[in-house]
């Protein structure tokens, strides 16, 4: 047994023995569950892709005269601002009002962390305290005070990989899903996932700092759509979409190399957001979590054909064979894609290990736990 | 000596019931690998050709199209990925159906193989970082 406090006195010593997800697979198999739980201090976990739910909050400084905004575009997208007179929450999927799907928010976003200069346009409603009714300049994120990531939704654990019945290509945010089966488009990094890693969530939890965007954040809570009831197999691990994340972090310490806008054909726009967790090994329990490797990590494939909220699903598979870039699906070989970076999601992991192994990282522990009895409710429609 | 090349041809609708392409290959013992087809009766057709095969067949068959009435240009089109954009997510590899765009299966990053492709343009439109564009 290791507690935070003793793992976080080895990495100050420079002592701590820190692994990625993937390095102690191998670590596992030639010694055993045991001799990890004694040997490994941390295990890095990561993940790249498209998140959707994700944004800034921004504080732009006030002008003079003042003005109270109610309308906001940055870059031609609009921004949240019903807040305070110059707070505005700009969402990734936002849209340009000039260019439509090929830029948005996750652009402006983008842009800012690469210190672009950004034109803001600003309309007001005059009142005595704010009598300025419409202004016009450029920021950077430099000339602004805040610039706040914070994520309602990230860092799904697991996801639904996406085929097509139908007799028509979709466009979809899973990316293009060819007719008749054409293709298998998966999302998760696997058995380098954070959340399947530690899927009782013992060590990942409210106040769990992170890797965020190039940056360091923290866990706030769970994210939207947090689903920890979802089945699960007899690894432990949920077969379908289950635990989310809600992160937030320092915009101006990130670095446009993990925060990338994206346009998804037929879809929109969004934002590829990086994300590294490290899993302190605190007994064996945690050694054997982390060890999971993606044979053992399976995930439902759901036809998107079928344009409803409950998908028919076409069985289970697992990563390995996801990543092997053929599947078989009833007798069809079927060919498989990736959709979220692996190659990324590796980078990040080993800088996430490189930062605590040179003891510039230190890990904390959850002020609480994430919940592990709320249910996903779907719409009630009653009207 | 055997060289290739990638050529546009432009067919006037008059030849468009003529077995030309059967000439270069018969006549001229071109390979030929077509990369594109547009050919619509009583229009103009275009046809995007790789032509493999000795330096002077080539020329060869190229002064028999032209005497034929096709117009050829060169095909200076090419695809270009920019490498320091690219993400390595994975989309573009769910259109190619040429597999000129495949993950390595050991660093899992985006490889592209400018053999096999035959810039159906695909991926231009899906690439979501706009890393992949058509260059003249």
């Amino acid at each position: 047994m290791k507690s935070f406090d003793e793992i976080n006195e080895r990495i100050k010593q420079g002592k701590a023995v820190v692994l990625t997800a993937e390095e102690v697979i191998p670590l596992a198999k030639e010694k055993g569950i045991k001799e990890v739980a004694e040997k490994v201090d941390v295990v890095t976990t990561a993940t790249f892709g498209p998140m959707c739910s994700s944004g800034v909050f921004l504080n732009f400084g006030h002008s003079d005269p003042p003005i109270k905004m109610n309308r906001v575009l940055l870059n031609d997208v609009p921004a949240y601002a019903g807040l305070a007179a110059v707070d505005v929450y700009l969402g990734a999927s936002a849209l340009s009002e000039k260019e439509g799907a090929f830029y948005g928010g996750g652009h402006v976003i983008e842009e800012l962390v690469a210190k672009k200069r950004i034109m803001l346009r600003a309309m007001g409603c005059k009142t005595d305290c704010y009598p300025l009714e419409h202004i016009e300049t450029t920021i950077t994120i430099d000339t602004i005070n805040q610039a706040i990531l914070c994520n309602p939704r990230n860092v799904y654990q697991n996801y639904a990989a996406a085929t097509n019945s139908s007799q028509r290509t979709l466009y979809t945010y899973m990316g293009s899903l060819l007719p008749r089966f054409g293709n298998v488009a998966y999302s998760t990094s696997g058995q380098l996932s954070p959340l399947i890693n530690d899927p009782e969530y013992r060590t990942i939890g409210i106040g769990t700092r992170i890797f965020l965007g190039g940056g360091t954040g923290y866990i706030i809570g769970e994210g939207t759509q947090h689903n920890p009831g979802q089945l699960k197999d007899q690894n432990g691990v949920p077969l379908g979409p289950a635990g989310t994340l809600c992160v937030k972090g320092d915009l101006k310490q990130m670095s446009a190399r993990y925060l990338r806008g994206a346009r998804i054909k037929g879809y929109g726009v969004s934002l590829f957001v990086g994300i590294g967790i490290p899993i302190p090994i605190l007994d064996e329990a945690m050694a054997e979590a982390v060890t999971i490797s993606d044979e053992r990590i399976y995930t439902s494939i759901y036809d998107y054909g079928i344009p409803r909220r409950s998908r028919p699903s076409y069985g289970r598979i697992n990563y390995h064979q996801l990543r092997s870039g053929y599947i078989k699906l009833d007798d069809k070989t079927v060919p498989t894609n990736p959709v979220s970076s692996y190659a990324m999601a590796r980078e990040i992991a080993a800088i996430l290990k490189d930062w605590i192994s040179n003891g510039d990282f230190f890990l904390i522990q959850p002020v609480q736990q994430l919940p592990k009895d709320v249910l996903l409710k779907p719409m009630d429609q009653n009207i | 000596m055997q060289v290739s090349k990638r050529v546009i041809l432009t067919f006037p609708a008059s030849l468009a019931g003529t077995p030309v392409t059967y000439r270069l290959v018969k006549d001229y013992n071109l390979v030929m690998n077509i990369l594109r087809a547009k050919v619509i009766p009583k229009d103009e057709g275009r046809l995007v050709l790789e032509l493999s095969g000795e330096k002077k067949d080539i020329e060869a068959g190229l002064i028999f199209l032209k005497e034929k009435g096709v117009s050829i240009e060169a095909l200076a089109k090419d695809i270009h990925l920019d490498e320091e954009s690219c993400v390595h997510c994975g989309f573009c590899t769910a259109v190619c159906f040429q597999d000129a765009l495949s993950m390595n299966p050991e660093t899992w990053k985006l490889e592209f193989n400018r053999e096999k492709c035959v810039l159906c343009e695909q991926c231009v439109d899906i690439c979501p970082m706009g890393a992949i564009q058509i260059k003249f």
